[in-house]
């Protein structure tokens, strides 16, 4: 199945011997000029490359004062050293966060600190070079920017920011990556990653109504480009297109027509993901993020709710405000912006679905608690929201929920594989080799409580999954969206799923709430 | 990079990707299949020929799911679904067929 080693998966997490250059090769495809233009970057290399570089780091050590005190401060304690999934899937010490860290900052000490510019042998200060550059490359693209490390480092040294800022540098100097830029460019001409325009996003959704008819009797809409609702859902574009994302997109469908709100998605800003982070470029998240607002403030809705998305609800929730604020023109009654999870789980607090857990008994599950969620950001307005809420939504639709081992989930939880922008086909040994934490956790409870499927609520999570699950022996239907579960267990007043509990009601072993 | 089809040398992308849709003909499918080691069946042509006919209506591959719909309804039921189509398509409908098919690489979290 594939020309590497897939990674073994052991009893319990084994720390491997390092294996210097096991991941020298794997960079992805650097992306054209044509793709690097519409960002506002080179397409190739400038002469004066070096400058550029350099005067770049100054620009962002000036404007993220955290990236200079990340880089000043770390100490090379090591306890960082086994807490990256890609370490721990390749054994190349580069990919140890220091080390990673490390790339960057022998540069920066060599330019902008007293004793590298004098004395660099001394503090292991390097100058930049074309070939520092492309080991930049090589593993900046190696980190998810998941943040598990960060958790762990004493000093609370985020490397996201640092693989962020060596991308954008690398950007400034033409070299981008092909994967991320392609994708923001056809944001800013379509409004998705996909590329998917207004007609055939029209006519996915009238498929998705059919579907839901045809499954519970009931006309369940998904309303597009809808002015004067209450209700903008910003979604990844993947949500049409894939499964099992699109199986969540039917479940908020359901929770919307349950509720009696009105709502509608946007063709114009149908796309959540925001690629603008991965490549730690503000102007191009900024201007990402903008077709937002400006498609709530044209519909005239009073609130924002965010898909299943992980990123984008990192985006969302730490710095929507700042980045395309102020929403005085929203309801502010409700949170701004609002994820779907809550949302659901609000009604459900208040009794107002009815939920039959039966329809989801041949399931048993675990949760994947997405990074960007998870480390990046909290939900409702309790402390660790993210972590309950979206496990209180799948113990309300399902009877059987295991969670894997205690050093994999919630703040600790392994990144997927697949996150930063690293989700692209030309480093898939990388990505399945990176999956390898998380699968040994999910072996786990497959073993011990029979668990035969694994929920996310993120985009890249789900499609990283349905990728590599096979490459550990599981099958890429085990990746299922939390929604996904919402829709199946979901009794729609005048379904043909409620005339047959009613018709049965004095049956034994149909769980219900509300 | 470049294909050859039939004496003549179509441009592809780092991927294999078609550069130009309007250069495909049915043997750059067979071509492209060959040198993944397979031989084309009717089965695929289904796929193939369904996903020209909607990227020539809607400029972009269609949704798994209304993929899926659509050979359902062509073929029976027992072949609407992703399953069978990975079957066809071990790399994946949405990224292999659509290769396949001349269209570009469907991007994004997918």
């Amino acid at each position: 199945m594939a020309d590497f080693d897939v990674p073994e998966l052991n009893e319990y997490p084994i720390v491997p011997k390092l294996r210097e250059g096991a991941m020298a090769h794997s960079a992805p495809f650097v992306a054209a000029g044509k793709f690097q233009g519409p960002l506002g970057f080179p397409g190739e290399l400038p002469d004066n490359w070096k400058d550029v570089a350099i005067d770049k780091m100054g620009e962002l050590l000036g404007k993220y004062r955290s990236l200079q005190v990340f880089l000043d401060i770390c100490v090379h304690c090591g306890a960082c050293t086994d807490k990256c999934h890609y370490y721990l899937g390749t054994s190349d010490p580069k990919n140890m966060p220091v080390a990673r860290q490390d790339l960057l900052r022998k540069v920066y000490r060599r330019y902008f600190t007293f004793a590298g510019k004098y004395f660099p042998k001394l503090v292991g200060a390097v100058d930049l070079t074309e070939d520092v550059l492309d080991e930049w490359y090589t593993y900046f693209h190696q980190c998810s920017q998941c943040r598990r490390c960060s958790v762990f480092c004493p000093y609370g040294i985020d490397t996201a920011e640092i693989s962020m800022a060596a991308r954008e540098i690398l950007d400034s100097v033409g070299k981008g990556q092909k994967y991320c830029n392609e994708i923001l460019g056809k944001v800013f001409v379509i409004g998705n990653n996909l590329g998917l325009p207004e007609p055939a996003l029209k006519n996915t959704l009238e498929g998705l109504e059919e579907d839901i008819e045809e499954e519970t009797g009931v006309k369940v809409r998904l309303p597009l480009d809808e002015k004067g609702v209450d209700i903008l859902l910003v979604t990844p574009s993947a949500d049409f297109f894939a499964e099992p994302h699109v199986d969540g997109l039917m479940g908020y469908a359901k929770v919307f027509h349950a509720a009696g709100v009105s709502w509608t998605l946007s063709s114009y800003a149908s796309e959540a993901g925001n690629f603008g982070m991965f490549i730690g470029s503000y102007e191009n998240m900024r201007r990402a993020a903008m077709r937002i607002r400006e498609a709530a403030i044209d519909l005239g809705v009073k609130r924002i709710v965010f898909g299943e998305c992980g990123h984008a609800w990192r985006i969302a929730y730490s710095f929507l405000d700042t980045l395309i604020g102020p929403f005085d023109f929203l309801d502010q009654n409700y949170p701004i912006p609002q994820h779907i999870c809550e949302f659901t789980n609000n009604l459900l607090k208040e009794g107002k679905l009815r939920m039959n857990k039966a329809e989801n008994d041949h399931m048993k599950l675990t949760f994947h608690d997405s990074c960007n969620v998870a480390r990046g950001a909290g939900m409702g307005q309790v402390e660790g929201g993210q972590f309950t809420i979206p496990r209180d939504l799948i113990r309300a639709s399902c009877n059987y929920f295991y969670d894997m081992d205690q050093d994999t989930i919630l703040d600790a939880t392994f990144c997927c594989g697949g996150g930063g922008g690293l989700l692209t086909d030309d480093i898939i040994e990388l990505r399945v080799k990176g999956a390898q934490p998380r699968m040994e956790a999910l072996k786990k409870v497959t073993e011990e409580h029979g668990v035969t499927n694994l929920a996310a609520i993120c985009a890249i999570c789900k499609s990283q999954f349905a990728k590599t699950l096979p490459y550990y022996g599981f099958t890429m239907d085990q990746i299922v969206s939390v929604h996904q579960l919402v829709s199946n267990a979901i009794v729609l007043k005048g379904s043909e799923q409620e005339a047959e509990l009613d018709g049965s009601a004095e049956q034994q072993g149909e769980a219900e709430t509300a | 990079m470049a294909i050859d089809v039939n004496g003549k040398s179509l441009e592809v992308d780092e991927e294999g990707y078609l550069a130009d849709l309007n250069q495909w003909e049915p043997d750059v499918a067979t071509i492209m299949a060959k040198a993944d080691g397979s031989d084309l069946s009717d089965a695929h042509w289904e796929v193939i020929n369904f996903l020209r006919e909607y990227y020539e209506e809607y400029q972009i591959a269609p949704a798994v799911r209304v993929l899926t719909k659509a050979i359902g309804k062509k073929l029976g039921k027992d072949k609407g679904n992703s399953k069978y189509l990975y079957e066809l398509f071990p790399y994946g409908p949405a990224k292999q067929a659509c290769k396949y098919a001349g269209l570009p690489k469907p991007t994004g979290c997918v």
